[in-house]
């Protein structure tokens, strides 16, 4: 250990107290998350109140195919457990594997885009068309920009670490944990959407 | 085992010294504490000139002074800029960023580059607020921007009213995101929860109710721009759409920001009372539990706002008895601070005054909010002045109050000078008449049937509103003494010490103005912020570092 008084200790910390602060930047997405939540919350609601008092206006269309949105609720929950599997690896130090599941994990998120762009073009309405198709739009449309976001993050994650000087590394974990509280919330979030825009 | 640290000379600091750093995206908690204070004043003068625009056109019954809708425009944007650009720009983020840190012995925020990012958010959104009015015409709709009004008045300001408010609203949630980690995850090693100033308390509070609430706010206001933008038809009845479903989130939010103005105006208060009436702040516990009491509560009271709005039965019920509700832990407050300066050695300065006078409009104020709770009361005055009466008695009486106390109090740590007393009394005084004098007739105008928010009325109420404005005069010319009381005294001002209010609160353990970080040596541990009047052999008087916290009182 070293031998330094207390005082030039406190030296020590105070010129470098960068170093000396815990990390606290999961606890900030977290609580980010749950004001991401409820803005998501706000849509349920208004969506939900919608259905409850607000009937369609005469020769207004608004009707669901199950098929797509199932599978894209199973490519969701797949990559929510490849990405668990990235960090698993992560953890163990193979950054090999890590980045397997990694881009594995951002193909099924882009997969799910895609699979959400084939619904909305084969949709028999449109944003304007009536209130719940402007809901649903709206619903959906924030989610697919959270998606969106989440596979941009995942790639990039991807690329930081491609090489042990990247930013990502074995001895690095918050990037990659963040985007997977990230990307868990988002499936989180989806599975929610799909029970109240889908099922009731 | 043996570490060798490498020999480092300091890396060349990319922050800007001296006046430049309050121009810069610098993350020193202080320096972003002053910027919001210093932008949060300029957009009060704003504000202030707007509602000044306000009372001259309401002297005379007729739309005289300025056409209808730039009456329109001027009264939204008054609502806005003293709301999301002076009132919760200043109490959260002004005295939060500035304070908050020493409270819980941190040498900064948690994120202090989130930190930086949520003030630089600020003076753009204010920038295009304002603006809007000279290049497109601002929003018509009032700070609710309720549709169909905000549908069917000129777009384009609408917008830009949106896209503002939005980057305030992300502002107030990256600080809210920083106050929580701070207060929870930065805490001094040793010092528990229950040790904390009052305004931390208040803080978390608050931070809880803007990461929960801002963010719907956020929502609906996309949803409106949608219907403006898209033409979708949520809000918009012609197309299907439900226009009370927008007065549910818009509420949802509005009604917690009264509390997001005023919970941290709370907590400045508690720290300045014991202060200067040497006594320890009165029910502690009571108090915490209280603005806990009040978070929640606070987040299930929205649509007392909207009694006229075809509410149906229970719902009234259920939002009349809530609202009741929160006079209890609000009670509870105000009789706290009552017992704090009885029988205490009350200094009779500007800073007490303020908070005195805090006291007195808040109650009043707090009074007139159960009456509108009560739905046939609220039936009978909702928009009108009674409406804007009481809420400038809370925002105005009561948060702005608090924070013209704050300055006063705060303003020889910032500048380790002292204010001048005798200005500062009659700034109080100034402020006091000219406030009371502007907004109580208005209850008598709102009981009598004077909607709000028109430029016309009839013209029995005429003397009244003149009365009024005389009162607005007042408040205008009362920023003066302030601002030649401010720029003087920070100037030449008495030298003040490091502590010149012998306070035990930790941001006074260290000098004045405080270095970077915040202490020299290891921060104080503070177990008992309000430990005045109590023997010192019971509490211990000492900061971590070993010095007498008295040595430096006068």
């Amino acid at each position: 250990m070293t031998s330094l008084s207390p005082q030039d200790q406190a030296v020590e910390i105070q010129e470098h107290h960068e170093e000396s602060h815990p990390d606290h930047r999961m606890f900030g997405l977290a609580t980010f998350l749950v004001a991401d939540a409820m803005t998501f919350a706000g849509f349920f609601a208004a969506y939900l109140t919608f259905k409850a008092v607000n009937p369609l206006l005469p020769g207004a269309v608004y009707e669901l195919e199950l098929p797509l949105p199932t599978l894209n609720t199973i490519l969701l929950l797949v990559s929510s457990a490849t990405f668990h599997r990235a960090g698993v690896n992560l953890r163990r130090s193979d950054m090999q594997r890590c980045r397997r599941w990694l881009l594995l994990t951002a193909v099924l998120g882009l997969a799910f885009l895609v699979s959400q762009m084939v619904e909305y073009f084969t949709l028999p309405f449109g944003l304007t068309d009536n209130l719940y198709a402007s809901t649903f739009y709206a619903l959906t449309g924030f989610h697919g920009l959270h998606v969106t976001l989440g596979a941009l993050m995942i790639l990039i994650v991807w690329w930081q670490c491609r090489t042990p000087e990247g930013r990502v590394t074995a001895d690095n974990h918050f990037p990659l944990e963040a985007a997977e509280l990230y990307w868990h919330f988002v499936d989180g979030i989806w599975v929610v959407l799909f029970v109240i825009l889908y099922l009731i | 085992m043996t570490l060798t640290l490498p020999q480092q000379s300091k890396p060349p600091s990319l922050q800007p010294t001296g006046w430049l750093r309050y121009l810069s995206f610098s993350v020193d908690h202080k320096v972003i504490g002053l910027q919001y204070l210093v932008c949060g004043f300029a957009f009060y003068l704003i504000g202030g000139a707007l509602a000044g625009a306000i009372r001259t056109e309401l002297t005379s019954p007729v739309a005289d002074f300025m056409p209808r809708d730039v009456y329109n425009q001027v009264l939204t944007l008054h609502g806005t800029v003293m709301i999301f650009l002076w009132i919760v720009p200043v109490v959260n983020g002004a005295f939060g960023n500035y304070l908050i840190p020493f409270y819980v012995g941190a040498r900064d925020m948690a994120f202090p580059r989130l930190n930086a990012v949520a003030f630089w958010l600020i003076p753009p959104a204010g920038l295009l607020l304002i603006t809007s009015y000279f290049i497109t015409g601002a929003a018509q709709s009032g700070w609710t921007a309720y549709p169909p009004l905000s549908l069917t008045t000129p777009a384009t300001g609408q917008i830009i009213w949106i896209l503002s408010v939005l980057l305030l609203g992300g502002s107030s949630i990256f600080g809210g995101i920083n106050f929580i980690a701070t207060i929870l995850k930065l805490r001094r090693p040793g010092l528990k929860l229950m040790q904390l100033p009052m305004y931390c308390w208040a803080m978390l509070g608050t931070s809880i109710l803007v990461v929960l609430s801002t963010p719907v706010l956020a929502g609906t206001l996309i949803l409106l721009s949608f219907d403006i933008v898209a033409h979708t038809g949520f809000f918009n009845p012609g197309m299907g759409g439900n226009v009370v479903v927008y007065q549910h989130l818009f509420w949802f939010y509005s009604h917690p920001a009264v509390y997001i103005m005023v919970l941290p105006a709370f907590g400045l208060v508690s720290e300045i009372l014991p202060i200067h009436c040497r006594k320890p702040l009165f029910g502690y516990t009571t108090m915490v539990y209280s603005i806990m009491a009040i978070v929640v509560l606070g987040l299930v009271v929205w649509a007392h706002h909207m009694f006229t709005s075809g509410t149906p039965p229970w719902m009234r019920l259920f939002f009349t008895i809530a609202t009741a509700f929160i006079a209890v832990p609000t009670g509870i407050k105000f009789f706290n601070w009552i017992a704090t300066l009885w029988g205490g050695k009350i200094s009779l300065n500007s800073a007490i005054l303020f908070s005195c006078g805090f006291i007195v409009n808040f109650v009043l104020g707090g009074i007139t909010g159960v009456a509108l709770a009560q739905v046939p009361f609220d039936v009978h005055v909702h928009d009108t002045y009674f409406v804007v009466a009481h809420f400038h008695y809370i925002v105005y009486g009561g948060s702005v109050f608090v924070i013209f106390a704050s300055v006063y109090h705060w303003f020889p740590k910032v500048t380790g000078r002292m204010l001048d007393e005798n200005l500062g009394r009659f700034h109080f005084l100034l402020t006091f008449i000219g406030f009371n004098l502007c907004f109580a007739p208005q209850h008598w105008l709102g009981l009598n049937g004077m909607p709000r928010r028109v430029a016309e009325y009839d013209p029995q109420f005429a003397f009244v509103n003149q009365i009024s404005s005389v009162g607005a005069l007042l408040m205008a010319l009362s920023t003066l003494p302030f601002l030649w009381n401010v720029i003087a005294s920070a100037r030449s001002g008495e030298i003040a010490g490091d502590n010149p209010w012998r306070a035990l609160t930790p941001e006074w353990l260290t000098t004045s103005p405080p270095p970077v970080e915040n202490w020299k040596g290891e921060p104080p541990l503070v177990t008992h912020p309000y430990g005045y009047g109590i023997p010192a052999d019971q509490i211990d008087l000492k900061d971590a570092s070993g010095s007498d916290l008295w040595s430096n009182g006068r």
